[in-house]
């Protein structure tokens, strides 16, 4: 067995007790643990994508039980690479949050690593019981995070967001024991061989616990009509644990594309193509819900919540179209949209700072000093992340829509996302030149913002540009996750065999 | 008494579903509680019904499935945990809103 599939697991898990043994000492001893403990998660992610990206499908059994009895975690190409994306996603935000955003830094870099444990796990597990526990583990990190800091607004968003969560994961038991009574079994690559050979009278049942899974992936994806929690609760939080959330919707979306791909893929008999009819529509009703939201928005951050919606749904658009082309589309979307929100989120608290009273509301401010700095910086992530060329968004979407020709769904997918594109633009130009150029007489800036503020956004914008410059071999690794994704039987065959002993290490 | 059962997580399901559309915080915690009661009764009934027979393999016996048993002890301990973090929540609400109005305030 390859040990290093669970090290992006006991990483932060170790990291995190470390930290809450350390809360007695000093900061900077604290941030420099968390700090050092995210980069080595960025090398091993990393090293674990390099493993993967031959095609083979890396398994690791728990207590050595053979599956489906132990529970495993598997790695394939898709898992390393979001593993790999949560990493450097981290990292950055980390390193935004050392800059005072984690206040004394007591219990922040705890929930923060737990939280990766909670991402990391639900990624790479290969067990429905156990992907719920990592949904807990990661959520109840992220009560904690959302909440750090305080406040009446974040008060009431964190409410919200916890009793949500709570129904959510009450309704994934249902569905989970549902399928446990059916088919007994929760390991996914069995799951999967057990649907095949599903009788007629179990069928309703099995759709109506695969629909409901469905329904609890959508409410973290954030899928209309379930996204009206995500403005409010990533609207109100601190900036670094907001950008650190433009990952969990991906969770939500991660799960949709295993279940579509795997549990109700091709293999699956009967019940393939459970989601086919619901997630294109729906992706697209997202996309619009999430675009009149950013026009109305009157705050940067709320605007920015508002883009994550519009880009969960144009992520699941594209695995709502189908096909190997669609996939791979969708996945360098996910690269770019996850790390383009995450900078709006950041540049927002930016600012939040610097103008004084003013704050990130979208209404005339004071003259900012460095303004020139700051609005070039907007410039090229709203430029990012309204898909605009040259930048990744424009990419992403001339993937997607590219992926749609020829399609059943293709008129559709083409009006949404290109008017809604326009209106995002039109409404970041004017978000921008609220921001930057209508002055408000008398009124006084805060903070001067110093260039090594910028650092972390400047990083992921960057990084948004890396990806145009390597969009041809991250595309083709996209490629070859969503062209393994869809010969699951390669998938079951490793997680499976593993369990006869066939494959020894 | 599959009936029997089943009729009680269908009514703990629907108590708990119109409390926690109720728009205060005490019955809203109320309501998860109920739902997480009735999901706990749900996994465990998902291992079927059996009465006196025990929860290992043995041969040539019968024997009651034991996964769903850890699988509702699990959720049990979430389900516990999760509770204790909204009702500490619902009080901080209480406190920083100045009501206990799931919105903070009758007027939203």
């Amino acid at each position: 067995m390859n040990h290093l599939v669970i090290a992006p697991l006991l990483l932060p898990l170790l990291a995190g007790i470390t930290l809450l043994l350390l809360r007695g000492s000093a900061t900077p001893m604290r941030q420099a643990v968390s700090m050092l403990a995210t980069l080595a998660l960025v090398v091993i992610a990393f090293w674990l994508l390099l493993q993967v990206g031959d095609g083979s499908v890396l398994v690791y059994r728990l207590g050595d039980w053979p599956a489906p009895f132990g529970i495993v975690l598997v790695a394939d190409r898709l898992s390393a690479l979001m593993v790999l994306l949560t990493a450097v996603l981290s990292a950055s935000v980390i390193l935004y949050a050392l800059r005072g955003a984690d206040h004394d830094a007591r219990f922040f870099h705890v929930l923060f690593q737990m939280q990766l444990f909670g991402i990391n796990g639900a990624f790479l597990t290969g067990d429905l019981f156990n992907l719920f526990v990592f949904f807990e583990v990661l959520l109840i990190a992220s009560y904690g995070l959302l909440l750090y800091g305080g406040g009446a607004n974040r008060t009431r968003a964190g409410l919200h967001y916890v009793v949500l969560n709570l129904v959510g994961s009450t309704l994934f038991l249902f569905a989970v024991g549902t399928l446990y009574g059916v088919l007994g079994t929760l390991n996914m690559a069995d799951i999967t061989q057990r649907l095949a050979k599903i009788s007629e009278e179990d069928l309703g049942v099995v759709r109506a616990a695969g629909l409901l899974l469905f329904a609890v992936f959508a409410l973290k994806g954030a899928l209309a009509p379930l996204h009206l929690w995500l403005p409010g609760a990533y609207g109100y939080t601190s900036a670094p644990v907001a950008a650190m959330f433009a990952i969990m919707t991906k969770v939500g979306a991660y799960a949709i594309l295993r279940a579509h791909s795997l549990m109700f893929g091709p293999e699956s008999g009967a019940v393939a193509g459970l989601l086919d009819p619901w997630l294109l529509p729906l992706a697209l009703v997202t996309v619009v819900a999430g675009t009149i939201g950013v026009m109305a928005s009157k705050r940067l951050s709320q605007q920015a919540a508002y883009l994550v919606v519009v880009s969960a749904g144009t992520l699941l658009a594209a695995f709502g179209i189908g096909g190997a082309e669609a996939f791979a589309a969708g996945l360098y979307y996910l690269l770019h949209s996850t790390l383009a929100a995450a900078a709006v989120f950041l540049l927002a608290d930016i600012l939040s700072n610097a103008r004084g009273k003013a704050l990130d509301k979208l209404i005339p401010g004071p003259e900012l000093p460095r303004g020139q700095l700051l609005a070039g910086v907007f410039l090229i992530i709203a430029l990012a992340i309204s898909g605009m060329p040259p930048l990744s968004g424009f990419v992403g979407k001339w993937l997607i829509l590219q992926a749609s020709i020829g399609e059943p769904g293709m008129p559709w997918v083409f009006a949404v996302l290109l008017v809604t594109s326009l209106l995002v633009i039109m409404t970041l130009a004017r978000s921008g030149t609220m921001l930057f150029f209508k002055i408000e007489e008398g009124a006084t800036a805060g903070k001067v913002v110093r260039v090594l503020d910028l650092g972390s956004p400047l990083a992921l914008a960057l990084i948004g540009i890396g990806l145009v410059v390597y969009a041809g071999p991250v595309y083709e690794f996209g490629q070859a996750a969503a062209e393994q994704l869809l010969q699951s039987e390669a998938y079951i065959s490793a997680v499976l065999q593993a369990a006869s002993g066939g494959v020894q290490p | 008494m599959e009936a029997l059962i089943a009729i009680v997580i269908g009514v703990l399901t629907a108590s708990g579903v119109y409390l926690s559309l109720r728009g205060r915080t005490f019955p809203v915690v109320l309501g998860l509680t109920l739902m997480s009661y009735a999901v706990n009764l749900f996994l465990f009934v998902m291992g079927r019904l059996m009465v006196g027979v025990p929860p290992v393999i043995q041969e040539n016996a019968s024997y009651a499935d034991p996964l769903p048993q850890a699988l509702v002890l699990t959720a049990i301990v979430i389900s516990f945990g999760m509770t204790a973090f909204v009702v500490i929540l619902s009080l901080r609400a209480r406190a920083e809103l100045g009501n206990d109005h799931v919105d903070g305030g009758e007027n939203h």
